[in-house]
């Protein structure tokens, strides 16, 4: 075989690409055309640069990606070296989104990479709506929730309630802790959002605070007593800041202080910050595999070349190992992804007619509803207080307190009357105003 | 599965249509539950609330107790509490402003409420919160002490307690510490 012609770059890849098969996906269409395609339209996001970002950005670009972004708003520490494979000594203190995009383009010839030095919340929306895929290697919940909802957002439904293609966002999430990890597939409309299933994540261990004053019993009690309660008894007013690494000592040498009195074994520098910061030890080879999955499935969303993964990837490594997939269901009314009930409303409807409305409709038989509307409070049912300062708006018309915004969301609180059963509950509302240019318009481009 | 190259055209088309239609962030899935919770909010009278940010951030707002019965009769506690972008996952932050003499609360303002903290579940809601709170001034407990002293005192002489409770609250020092005067 000395005289074969050389491997192509994308031999492996050629075959999932260029041949046909019986578990692709519906729009499947193999060939040369979808692989170039597929290198020069493609646009990833890939959120995050730490452990699980760095392995994303290296899987996906050997995976033929070329156009990437990658946002990160951390610097790079010692302690990220053992696994963040992309950052040298030399880089400690440097953006990670910089340095990776950098060290990926270096070792990767064809890709681009565009590095976001900066919060997640700093990008204008409009910003996320520029990607065909959004994959997250993040460690909290706080970020996914932002991203899921940014994502969602662009979301449309039809007025049959179905989500419209074209403006579906998909996301890929992985995630590892310790030797446990899961990767799944978000498409909103399709799949459960990061919301719909926000139950998945345990809730924080918290001692209780008499505990940790009174009668702690091992180490972590005693940090979190010198983080939460001396603290604040020695600093009065100011903020604990656990990213400074005076901070962390203070609260070390406290833990100490306070282990020793009570014969408590077990208070180390490495555990403080563990406690305090809640972060479990990272192992590399957890952030490779789950990278691994991530990176199919993204290529599948984008190809076709196979159904993803329905839709929750689960992975145990802690004693041999454990992978399972489970296919979480959607929640219908997730006040993120799911339709809500469409509203259709004359402009001259006032606040006061239109709650009087969510009492009659048939899908909501609300009463008492409190709005709010893009962080606006336009009625509140209480307290009085609420109540007081947004009674004015009763005699407003909906319209002019949307800011005349022909077609838009809001949330309304009240009494459900289901099956003759009352109870509370929130709800999305899809609010089109009749008769406004534009919406007739947009509408039937949809619907086409 | 996504029609890569459909989409692609389709958002060409309308980005260069107009900006009308991009959508911009709603509230965080938080900041609805949290409305849901103040909209349904049922205090009894001897509690109020407000928002300092005005009505459209209930992120942040102060909740007065004016306990009816037991040792704190004539105080107004105000709690600041402060709920995250994820709430009901995590619970709310509060913490008491007016110095007081409580074997749950420590001088810091820390409160010992076990559903602020080790028995928070998602299904508790701010009303919850409030009427915790409240228990805590008709019946404090020195079997959670935050401020050991008092515990002790509360359960070893009430009525020595009572009079500690009476001091503080008229701006008197209680073991060398000063409270927040009331009356």
């Amino acid at each position: 075989m000395a005289d074969a012609a050389p491997p192509s770059k994308s031999r492996d890849l050629d075959k999932l690409l260029l041949r046909p098969g019986n578990l692709v996906g519906p729009t499947f269409d193999p060939g040369v055309q979808l692989r170039d395609d597929l290198q020069e339209y493609a646009r990833v996001l890939v959120v995050g640069a730490g452990g699980l970002g760095c392995e994303l950005l290296k899987d996906l670009a050997l995976s033929g990606f070329k156009n990437l972004e990658v946002i990160d708003m951390d610097r790079i520490e010692v302690t990220n070296l053992n696994r963040q494979f992309l950052f040298r000594l030399e880089d400690v203190g440097k953006p990670k989104a910089e340095v990776a995009a950098k060290r990926v383009m270096e070792r990767i010839s064809g890709v681009n990479i565009v590095p976001h030095f900066c919060r997640i919340e700093d990008k204008d929306i409009r910003f996320y709506n520029d990607f065909n895929i959004i994959a997250l290697g993040l460690d909290s919940i706080e970020a996914r929730s932002y991203i899921n909802a940014v994502a969602c957002s662009f979301l449309e439904y039809d007025s049959d309630d179905n989500p419209q293609e074209e403006t579906m966002k998909p996301m890929v999430d992985g995630g590892t802790e310790g030797f446990k990890g899961h990767a799944r597939v978000i498409v909103p409309g399709v799949t459960p959002c990061f919301e719909c299933t926000i139950w998945l994540f345990p809730p924080q261990v918290k001692f209780p605070l008499c505990t940790l004053a009174e009668t702690p019993r091992n180490a972590a009690h005693c940090i979190e007593y010198a983080h939460l309660i001396k603290w604040d008894e020695v600093h009065s007013g100011k903020a604990f800041d656990p990213d400074n690494p005076d901070h962390m000592k203070w609260v070390y040498d406290e833990a100490v202080k306070r282990a020793e009195l009570f014969g408590i074994p077990g208070v180390t520098y490495s555990l403080t910050q563990g406690v305090v910061k809640n972060i479990i030890p990272a192992i590399a080879s957890t952030n490779a595999i789950i990278s691994a999955a991530c990176t199919l499935e993204t290529l599948k969303i984008a190809s076709g070349c196979s159904k993803t993964l329905s839709n929750y990837l689960t992975y145990n490594g802690v004693e041999g190992l454990h992978t399972k997939v489970t296919e979480f269901v959607k929640d219908e009314n997730c006040l993120v992804c799911g339709p809500g009930v469409l509203i259709e409303l004359d402009t001259t409807v006032t606040l006061e007619k239109f709650i009087d409305l969510l009492g009659e409709h048939p899908k909501l038989l609300m009463t008492k509803a409190s709005i709010t509307y893009r962080g606006k409070n336009l009625y509140m049912q209480a307290p009085p207080v609420l109540e007081e300062m947004t009674r004015s708006n009763l005699e407003v018309p909906l319209y002019d307190l949307m800011d005349k915004i022909p077609k838009d969301v809001l949330h309304a609180t009240g009494t459900i009357d289901k099956d003759g059963k009352r109870s509370s509950g929130l709800r999305k509302l899809r609010v089109v105003f009749k008769g406004i240019d534009g919406v007739t318009d947009m509408d039937m481009a949809g619907g086409a | 599965m996504i029609r890569l190259f459909k989409v692609k055209e389709t958002q060409k088309e309308l980005a260069g249509n107009s900006d009308g239609g991009t959508p911009t962030k709603k509230q965080s899935a938080g900041e609805l539950r949290l409305h849901k919770d103040i909209a349904e909010l049922n205090l009894p009278d001897c509690c109020t609330i407000s928002f300092p940010n005005g009505k459209d951030d209930l992120m942040e707002f102060e909740v007065t107790i004016s306990p009816e019965d037991g040792f704190y009769v004539g105080g107004a506690f105000k709690f600041s509490f402060q709920v995250s972008p994820v709430y009901p996952h995590d619970a709310p932050k509060v913490k008491c402003i007016p110095k007081v003499y409580h074997p749950n609360i420590d001088y810091e303002g820390n409160v010992c409420l076990n559903i602020l903290r080790e028995d928070w579940k998602p299904v508790l809601n701010i009303n919850t919160i409030i009427y915790g709170l409240y228990h805590l001034f008709t019946e404090p407990n020195y079997e959670d002490p935050l401020n050991h002293e008092a515990a002790e005192v509360l359960k070893n002489d009430p009525k020595a307690f009572k009079n500690n409770v009476k001091m503080a609250m008229s701006g008197n020092y209680v073991k060398g510490l000063g409270y927040t005067k009331f009356y």
